[in-house]
């Protein structure tokens, strides 16, 4: 594997859910891609906001955490639910062109958005041809 | 039941997924499912909760335009419909792509007596919120012995 799919693949062995505790891990749905200028990453965190939502980068290992909180009146007792867990959590590895420093983190309507750039100096450039 | 894997973590992802479906009609936590429940995946996630007054729906549609979306109840049923459109980036390579991007419908059976005048409804981080009141007939009565 080329080092560009690094970010898609060392996240299997924590993205199982771990039912022995008895709490349900919840895989967030996500894109990834990649062009020139860096990677971005887009998860699905409904019920997340900004402050149950913990983004941290250690090493070459991204890992997203967040919190459900949902607002329920008194006496409510569940019928049927989709969702069986309130929290949230994957993780992937980095590749080391990427500047982990300078990462854009947005949050808005239950969808976070982490924009990941390259290294400056590894940046394509593309070299003008001159006419003599 | 999924759509069909596209690289070997996809797989892995389907079947974290399958596992959690595995639990079968009365799953982990024993909540029946319901007979419109859907595969995982199905768009949007919706629990239902209810207590004597009231019925609440929570679905889970993140990054919705709520002018998307239509909302109704007739009787006991409620549909959510509505579309997520994302924006594919041209000059991108992918390498995942799970996030559902089009049209959604729901429909769920609620009890039978939530009044369908009664309903109030809000978005917020990405969850929508319906609350709906249940008739007073319905609501349950102590009942006294002589």
């Amino acid at each position: 594997m080329n080092e560009k799919t690094d970010m898609t693949t060392a996240e299997r062995s924590r993205t199982l859910p771990r039912q022995g505790d008895g709490e349900i891990e919840l895989l967030p749905a996500v894109d990834i891609y990649e062009n020139d200028a860096g990677i971005t990453l887009e998860a699905d965190l409904p019920g997340v906001s900004r402050d149950r939502l913990d983004i941290q980068i250690d090493h070459n290992n991204l890992t997203i955490e967040g919190e459900v909180a949902v607002e329920v009146s008194e006496n409510v007792k569940p019928l049927y639910a989709d969702v069986r867990g309130t929290r949230y959590r994957r993780s992937f590895s980095l590749s080391p062109e990427l500047d982990t420093e300078n990462v854009d983190a947005n949050l808005g309507n239950g969808v976070l958005s982490l924009k990941i750039p390259k290294r400056a100096e590894l940046q394509p450039r593309r070299i003008e041809v001159k006419a003599h | 039941m999924f759509s069909y894997p596209t690289s070997v973590d996809s797989l892995f992802n389907e079947l974290a997924r399958l596992s959690r479906d595995l639990g079968g009609p009365y799953g982990a936590s024993g909540m029946p499912a319901s007979i419109r429940a859907a595969a995982r995946g199905t768009f949007p996630a919706i629990n239902i909760g209810a207590s004597d007054d009231e019925v609440e729906v929570y679905a889970f549609a993140p990054g919705i335009d709520t002018s998307s979306l239509d909302l109704s109840v007739q009787r006991n049923v409620l549909t959510v419909a509505g579309e997520r459109k994302l924006e594919r980036q041209p000059d991108a390579e992918y390498y995942l792509n799970e996030r559902m991007s089009g049209s959604f419908r729901r429909v769920m059976s609620l009890p039978d007596d939530v009044d369908p005048d009664k309903v109030e409804a809000n978005y917020r981080d990405g969850v929508l919120h319906i609350r709906m009141q249940r008739s007073e007939q319905g609501k349950p009565r102590q009942i006294r012995l002589q």
